[in-house]
């Protein structure tokens, strides 16, 4: 079995930013990721960034994810593509299905970076084909070149419902409307009136009720809910769409978390349930540590600060760097970026970015 | 007819079962799993534990005072020929 001393389980912002500050001081940092292209979301992130310039803002996703790759080439980072983590034991050994064949790899040091998955939201129709996750949308015109559909419905109004329906316009989508069950717009203002500006209208207060059709998306029927969500009778309008998006926020993929014993906590504002993490991005597994939006779903540029802050500390606690005080100022530099990152937001203020 | 439709895509698992599962007594992602298969199947509930978590609110229970599921190898869907090793044209 091959032994390394750092094997990172996701190549997203959060896993590549945690591979190149650990291999900076020296550690040989090893990548795993299921996908056949690293980068996790980046590359579909045709929009400029927000946050300070440092925090590589007003740059484009796909330009952030270029600079990342170039960056963990020069470090010689080791990125395993077409690798699935489908286990991890109590002795740090990884079960692993590499480019369809099992192995294992044993670490000292575990960053556990493994993004999020999409939420559903179930109504009658919600199986019927034409109804998909915003992200998945953005995937098929962003990175695949293809439309999901020619009339499209968003629901959520978060910064992901407005900007992937920013991304079908360019791409030439009728997007009917943006729905919201919220009372007000959740996501970013600057994005919104984006959307306005275009003529999209964004419909607050309304739920999908159903989506009808024989064998695919043919209508979305919208229903009106009062400040406790409770649906209001007779107050259904619909649209005729063949799409309906979904945006109602993310879910952290915590499953090797939870496999190996990690302890978890419930934040509804940051995707559900969560591994507890300290100041070191370190669980409450010694050897284990967890970035990006596995540990909350926030923005890639908190993923990143997140993804380093592991990273550095992993390499100080396998004895790569001293820890002393210019190791730990440098840590605490990594923290005062992620709480300016976070400011006016709360741990969590944000739905994504 | 009390509306229903599928929650757990994987299981074909429907609502009325997960309510029903609440009703026998099944108020955790976990025992509600063990009770109907909904999250036991390809995806090992990625998508329908979300679903699922919003039905025990509904029905009073909290996921702040609950747990999340168990889980095991393998959490990605894996063939057995990719597992013992055989060789396959892929």
């Amino acid at each position: 079995m091959r032994k390394v001393n750092l094997v990172v389980v996701g190549a997203g912002p959060a896993g590549l930013s945690a591979s190149i500050e650990a291999a900076k001081h020296g550690v040989k940092a090893l990548v795993l990721d299921e996908n056949h292209k690293p980068g996790g979301q980046l590359f579909k992130q045709i929009h400029k960034f927000f946050g300070s310039e440092q925090q590589m803002a007003g740059t484009r996703g796909y330009e952030i994810g270029t600079k990342l790759l170039n960056l963990a080439k020069e470090y010689g980072v080791e990125i395993k593509l077409n690798n699935r983590v489908i286990g991890i034991d109590d002795h740090n050994t990884l079960a692993i299905i590499d480019n369809h064949k099992y192995s294992e790899i044993r670490a000292k040091k575990i960053i556990l970076c493994c993004g999020a998955t999409e939420k559903p939201l179930a109504f009658p129709g919600w199986t019927l084909p034409g109804v998909m996750g915003a992200g998945a949308a953005q995937t098929l015109v962003n990175i695949h070149r293809v439309v999901p559909g020619e009339k499209i419905i968003m629901v959520g109004s978060g910064n992901v419902g407005l900007i992937v329906t920013y991304h079908l316009l360019q791409a030439g989508v009728k997007v009917k409307a943006i729905i919201d069950a919220s009372h007000k717009i959740t996501g970013y203002g600057v994005h919104a009136a984006k959307i306005k500006r275009a003529g999209i209208p964004i419909i607050l207060r309304y739920t999908v009720n159903r989506a009808m059709g024989t064998n695919q998306v043919e209508k979305v029927e919208l229903i009106q809910v009062d400040k406790s969500f409770n649906k209001i009778p007779c107050t259904q309008i619909s649209f005729d769409v063949d799409t309906i998006c979904l945006a109602v926020g993310l879910s952290p993929s915590t499953e090797l978390a939870r496999m190996i014993g990690c302890k978890l906590y419930y934040h509804p504002k940051l995707g559900g349930y969560i591994p507890m993490v300290n100041q070191y991005m370190q669980t409450t597994i010694e050897d284990i540590y967890a970035a990006g939006d596995m540990t909350g779903i926030e923005e890639a540029s908190i993923a990143m600060e997140e993804g380093r802050l592991a990273g550095l500390a992993c390499a100080i606690s396998l004895g790569y760097i001293s820890d002393n005080a210019q190791s730990q100022k440098a840590l605490e530099n990594i923290r005062s970026n992620l709480s300016q990152l976070r400011m006016g937001n709360g741990k969590g203020g944000i739905i994504n970015g | 007819m009390k509306e229903d439709y599928v929650v757990c895509r994987c299981e074909e698992i429907t609502l009325q079962e997960i309510k029903s599962a609440i009703k026998q007594g099944a108020i955790t992602l976990d025992e509600i799993k063990k009770y109907t298969r909904a999250g036991m199947g390809l995806c090992q509930g990625r998508i329908c534990s979300t679903i699922i978590i919003e039905i025990l609110k509904e029905h009073g229970y909290l996921p702040q005072y609950s747990a999340p599921p168990h889980s095991r190898i393998p959490v990605r869907p894996v063939k057995i020929w990719e597992y013992i090793g055989e060789d396959q044209d892929v």
